[in-house]
């Protein structure tokens, strides 16, 4: 592991909305796991794009088309590079992890789900990873089981080796909770669904900008991030893919781009990726996501991880001092994610008090209420860092809570 | 937008950790839910008629500071009210909320309401502070049709 060759200081200057002022007070952002903010970088490759580079892809036989085209092309490379991505994968462009696992859902459904097979998803995950197979569980009289935790917020993986049968088709879960920042032991759990002939899909929402990725190695069949928590834009994320699972799902929409030829008895599609990105995609997005991943592997991903580690063990002291807060989930292996609440302060007062101080946190069920469920509560208070976080701003959330209870006190 | 800590008037925070009329009326003619989904806050309203006019009126449940303090305000308001009477506060209340953060109030017809317009500078709020009230004014409108009287939003 690298040690953080940085200080918050000089990453700080690479993200301009860190200047902002708020209620008079500097912005103190730590509310990453729901989106990061965006270097100067990325701002760059989508102003440069828009200002110089416009052309649609795929398409055009002209000097501006042929260029993004290539640039397009050239930031599947580095994305798959970036998360260890082999021969047998192919990278699909899609706007975010919930995008992502809707596609992998509805492929699935039509190619292989049949009644009374099983999809196996876990008791921390996003409601993006629970939804589509709801739904697809809906359309196929498939039937969904679930993984419970243990009190400390990790799996219960006794649990999970019991309802791992032979009628399991697909085991789905989070590489990292959104709320408890648990990471889950992927690959083994990836090596026992391919032991038991189940597919793995890996929701990467919250481990891809914070944690070295690995496709291959972990063996994943699917790995899905959105661009927009890794420093990337909005709208753009990226299904990772067995080449052959893709080559037998069906497209998720049709459309220019997805087809290899087209007449009204019938239309025969392209080979993956195209055949899943069916129209105009987000050109700009993907430049933009490709300058994302130039400037976090630039840093380094295992020096990014060493500082978010040591900000999280900072703040779990920090926090854990003060009087009323209880935090939730106390995983041996987590990302930077801290959720906690306040004896009879409501988190939504919590966020709200905060805010006046300049800091930003979430509060709520942060699209898990079973897992809010599983701990009795309707809701926590969330902080949850990035690269460009420091030590004196948990000083001041620490100092800023203190305040909260003397407000309630 | 401004500074948040206007939002929690002393009024608001002694109704908060003091909640009035709060538990429950095991002889009430009515009983009704006011569930916000969004953030999971959840009361139940507990309300006596004497003909035409509110005898009692309990709540129990959870919520946010600005919630749970407008649910208990209300009972106190409310009680011996007709339900005319109620509707037209209720009405006075979400009228003001609506109003921009800056408009004058009519402190008068308010009274002690007028704590929370401050709520009016953070929008995504108001319907913590009208969560109760929505659930009672609605009971009174499904009363007339005669249907059911659960309500949530
Ligand atoms: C674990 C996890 N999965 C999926 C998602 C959905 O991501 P998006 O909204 O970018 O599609 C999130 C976002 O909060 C998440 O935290």
């Amino acid at each position: 592991m690298g040690q953080p060759h940085y200080t918050g200081d000089h990453i700080r200057k690479d993200f301009p909305i860190l200047d902002t002022r708020i209620h008079d007070k500097p912005l103190i952002y730590l509310d990453n796991a729901a989106t990061t903010q965006k270097p100067q970088c990325v701002i760059d490759a989508v102003t440069r794009y828009y200002t110089t580079q416009n052309a649609n892809i795929h398409r055009g036989i002209h000097t501006l088309s042929e260029a993004a085209t290539a640039k397009y092309e050239a930031v599947r490379q580095r994305v798959g590079a970036f998360i260890g991505a082999d021969a047998n994968y192919t990278v699909v462009f899609v706007r975010g992890a919930t995008e992502a696992i809707n596609l992998a859902a509805h492929g699935f459904a039509r190619a292989w789900i049949k009644a009374n097979d099983e999809i196996l998803i876990t008791g921390m995950e996003h409601h993006a990873n629970i939804v589509p197979w709801q739904l697809l569980c809906e359309a196929t009289d498939a039937t969904l089981r679930v993984v419970p935790l243990n009190e400390t917020g990790e799996l219960n993986m006794d649990e999970f080796d019991r309802l791992l049968n032979e009628r399991t088709k697909l085991v789905a879960l989070t590489h990292a909770s959104n709320v408890l920042g648990t990471v889950n032991p992927v690959q083994d759990i990836c090596a026992k669904a391919r032991a038991q002939g189940a597919v793995s899909l890996i929701d990467g929402a919250q481990s891809a900008p914070h944690t070295p990725i690995n496709v291959a190695a972990m063996d994943a069949d699917f790995f899905v991030f959105s661009g927009h928590k890794m420093y990337g834009p909005t709208g753009i994320g990226v299904l990772c893919g067995r080449t052959e699972w893709l080559e037998r799902m069906p497209p998720y929409q049709g459309g220019g781009g997805a087809i290899h030829s087209v007449t009204f008895e019938k239309t025969t599609f392209a080979e993956p990726p195209r055949k899943f990105e069916a129209g105009t995609p987000h050109i700009a997005g993907v430049l933009g996501l490709g300058a994302a991943i130039d400037y976090v592997s630039g840093i380094g991903i295992d020096a990014i991880a060493a500082h978010e580690r040591e900000l999280l063990l900072y703040a779990t002291d920090a926090l854990a001092d003060i009087e009323g807060v209880t935090l939730i989930g106390a995983a041996r292996k987590k990302v930077g994610i801290l959720s906690f609440t306040m004896d009879g302060i409501h988190p939504h007062d919590i966020a709200q008090l905060l805010d006046s101080h300049g800091i930003a946190i979430r509060a709520g069920h942060h699209c898990a209420q079973p897992l809010m469920q599983f701990y009795g509560i309707h809701a926590t208070a969330r902080a949850s860092f990035a690269l460009y976080n420091t030590q004196e701003e948990i000083e001041s959330l620490a100092n800023a809570l203190r305040a909260v209870r003397e407000v309630f006190a | 937008m401004s500074d948040s800590r206007s939002l929690y008037e002393k009024m608001i925070l002694d109704h908060y950790k003091n909640p009035r009329n709060y538990g429950k009326i095991q002889a009430a003619d009515k009983i009704v839910e006011a569930v916000n989904p969004l953030c999971g806050d959840t009361f139940t309203l507990y309300i006596m008629f004497n003909d035409d006019r509110i005898n009692a009126l309990q709540f129990t449940g959870s919520g946010c500071a600005i919630s749970k303090a407008s649910a208990s305000l209300m009972t106190e308001l409310l009680t011996g009210k007709s339900r005319h009477e109620a509707n037209k506060i209720a009405d006075a209340f979400q009228e003001m909320l609506r109003t921009e953060p800056d408009a004058p109030i009519a402190e008068e017809e308010l009274g002690m309401l007028a704590a929370f317009a401050g709520v009016r500078e953070f929008p995504i709020r108001i319907k913590c502070a009208t969560l109760a009230w929505r659930a009672l004014i609605r009971c009174f409108d499904d009363e007339k049709e005669g249907g059911d009287v659960a309500a949530t939003d």
